[in-house]
């Protein structure tokens, strides 16, 4: 789908308000991960701002598109994003990991029912965006949208992700798009110390998967990376975005440490004056 | 005697009487159940025969999906389905499914409430030959213990097909147990089977029961011989009900209750460890609404091994004379 300059400068923005909510409620919950949220922030954005065929007045509506989060324990940015879309108020991200809230700590259907999969647990969304692929074409509505799966290149230490990686190729699902979010961290350390993954597209390709690698936070590479996938008819596409964990916030950034932490009051301060300014992009109002 | 309400097979006593694997009746149903909803799907992991979805397989094969030996995929891709809308079954051995994949039926089945049934088939030591690794004894407690899934283990190939069928509707996430040896039919065609129902298969000729046996899955048909030879013995018989629980989830407290208030006692017969399974889920109940004695009948903390179903059976203590055994002792300790 064409994508202007203008709808580009209007992402960018969007992104560093989702990235501004994400430092605020993981600062209020006192933990949760920071480093996939703010990395994933211009992908998610890009999608529920310009991708994906939703309504948010309807969300249950059959013919939308699927977008299964494998890893939940980004859900921050899903929710931020999904709050920035209208699906619910700003203002209930605060209640994030706190009790009776609709804002679990990773997403869980009951709760909160515009998300397509309750996920948390690694390496089990990209079977399940796999059946829902395989459902559609049963049905006969593989044309008529797309199966988006957003994952981590962590799980792919989980056997499962490969056994459904080798079953969408088996069956040339070319409704199913996955994304991998390639941050080359995980809890432990880098992926390429704790159980590296590289050469990571060759083995995609070497499953039957049409393969594409991009930077994760160019919106025109992303936009086109993802026509192209919808245009390839005979295989699943995987799309590698490469990202920086902890994007938007120089301290954060490329540090595994940040993964599965939030920050404290001072930490926040810094992250949120940074993303006013949009990295010394623009001066801030008391400049 | 049989319960003359229940319209069980008269022959059942005979020895010419038909014998049929429970898994068989899970196949036929499965058949029945893609004829009535197009939305039903099936999905394998390498063992379409041995589970009986070749009948499926070979009528709706744009409706069978073959997942290869990988039962992680083989859950959460029908939990995927489930979620556009099919009606998925899975079948694998129960030793892989749900013992392998435990955690996948959990997150994405049981925890977003997708109507997914799972059927492992080649459960309890009946297995035989294969041994201890592909013998699932373990596998009802898996599988109770998880919020929004119902639990089933049908006594014969008829009500296999009976339970097959009353899954399909229910909307909900189901286990459903089966045996691969051939076993005596105990039902007809006439039986009522309601999920959620317990039936009482045997009654005292005249009388009120001394002792209840509860019983699922295969072993029903011991039970009865136990309960007809208990009521035979001289100079005075033991008077016993049979209850047939194949719904172990939900259960069926008020049946459940009911019989430990008429017999003051109550063994439990299962092929499936004694620790968490259908004894346990029994006990569960009366310890809250009307304890009584009792005895389980059932493996005792131990793995199986090859033999004949008949050598395992009886070698693990539940066997037609185990059970006879534990009505006495459950007996001589009501107080």
């Amino acid at each position: 789908m064409f994508l202007s300059d203008k709808k580009i400068e209007e992402l960018e923005l969007k992104a560093n308000d989702i990235r501004k909510s994400i430092i605020e409620m993981l600062l209020e919950a006192g933990s949760g991960h920071t480093a996939g949220p703010l990395g994933m922030a211009d992908i998610f954005t890009l999608f529920y701002f310009h991708i994906l065929k939703h309504d948010v007045n309807n969300p249950a509506w059959e013919e939308r598109d699927r977008l299964v989060l494998s890893n939940g324990h980004i859900c921050p940015v899903l929710y931020a994003t999904m709050a920035y879309a209208g699906y619910f108020p700003i203002e209930e991200l605060k209640t994030l990991r706190k009790f009776g809230t609709r804002l679990q700590g990773h997403p869980h259907r009951e709760y909160l029912s515009y998300v397509e999969t309750s996920s948390g647990p690694l390496g089990l969304g990209l079977s399940q965006a796999v059946g829902m692929a395989l459902a559609d074409r049963i049905s006969k509505k593989d044309t008529e949208r797309f199966i988006y799966c957003f994952m981590s290149d962590g799980e792919h230490d989980e056997g499962n992700t490969w056994e459904a990686i080798m079953f969408a190729g088996k069956n040339k699902l070319r409704n199913l798009i996955a994304i991998v979010d390639r941050n080359n961290i995980q809890i432990d350390g880098f992926t390429e110390d704790i159980m590296p993954l590289e050469p990571l597209p060759d083995k995609w390709r070497a499953f039957n998967w049409h393969v594409i690698e991009v930077g994760g936070h160019d919106f025109m590479a992303l936009n086109e990376a993802i026509s192209e996938a919808q245009a390839i008819y005979e295989k699943p596409t995987v799309i590698i975005a490469h990202t920086i964990p902890g994007k938007g916030v120089k301290e954060f950034e490329r540090d595994y440490k940040w993964h599965g932490k939030p920050p404290n009051k001072e930490e926040a301060k810094i992250a949120l004056d940074e993303l006013r300014t949009l990295g010394g992009k623009i001066k801030s109002e008391h400049q | 005697m049989l319960n003359p309400q229940l319209k069980l097979n008269a022959k059942i006593f005979n020895q010419d009487s038909e014998q049929a694997p429970i898994r068989k009746g899970f196949g036929q149903g499965l058949l029945l159940a893609g004829e009535q909803d197009p939305n039903v799907v099936a999905l394998c992991a390498d063992l379409t025969e041995s589970t009986q979805m070749i009948f499926f397989k070979e009528r709706f094969p744009e409706r069978f999906v073959e997942v290869g030996v990988a039962e992680q995929n083989l859950v959460t891709i029908a939990s995927g389905m489930a979620a556009m809308g099919k009606i998925p079954f899975c079948s694998s051995y129960a030793m892989f499914s749900p013992g392998r994949n435990w955690e996948q039926i959990r997150t994405t089945i049981a925890y977003n409430d997708r109507p997914v049934k799972i059927v492992g088939s080649h459960a309890g030591v009946s297995v035989g030959a294969d041994g201890g690794t592909h013998q699932a004894l373990e596998d009802i407690a898996l599988m109770r213990v998880m919020p929004n899934m119902d639990v089933l283990s049908p006594c014969d190939s008829i009500e296999a097909r009976k339970a097959t069928l009353a899954i399909v509707k229910t909307g909900k996430p189901a286990y459903l147990r089966l045996a691969r040896e051939k076993t005596p039919i105990i039902t007809t065609e006439e039986t009522p089977f309601t999920l959620g129902k317990a039936e009482i298969y045997w009654i005292p000729d005249v009388g009120l029961a001394q002792v209840g046996i509860i019983v699922t899955g295969g072993l029903m048909y011991r039970a009865l011989l136990a309960a007809k030879e208990l009521e035979a013995e001289s100079p005075v018989g033991i008077k016993t009900k049979v209850m047939n629980l194949s719904s172990i989830k939900p259960i069926d407290v008020e049946a459940i209750v009911a019989l430990a208030r008429e017999c003051r006692a109550i063994v439990t017969v299962e092929e499936h460890q004694i620790i968490g399974g259908m004894g346990s889920a029994v006990a569960e109940v009366l310890a809250q609404n009307f304890p009584v004695p009792m005895e389980f009948v059932g493996i005792k903390d131990k793995f199986g091994q090859s033999g004949t179903p008949d050598e395992l059976i009886e070698h693990y203590g539940m066997g037609k004379n185990s059970i006879k055994e534990a009505v006495q002792k459950v007996l001589s300790r009501k107080i």
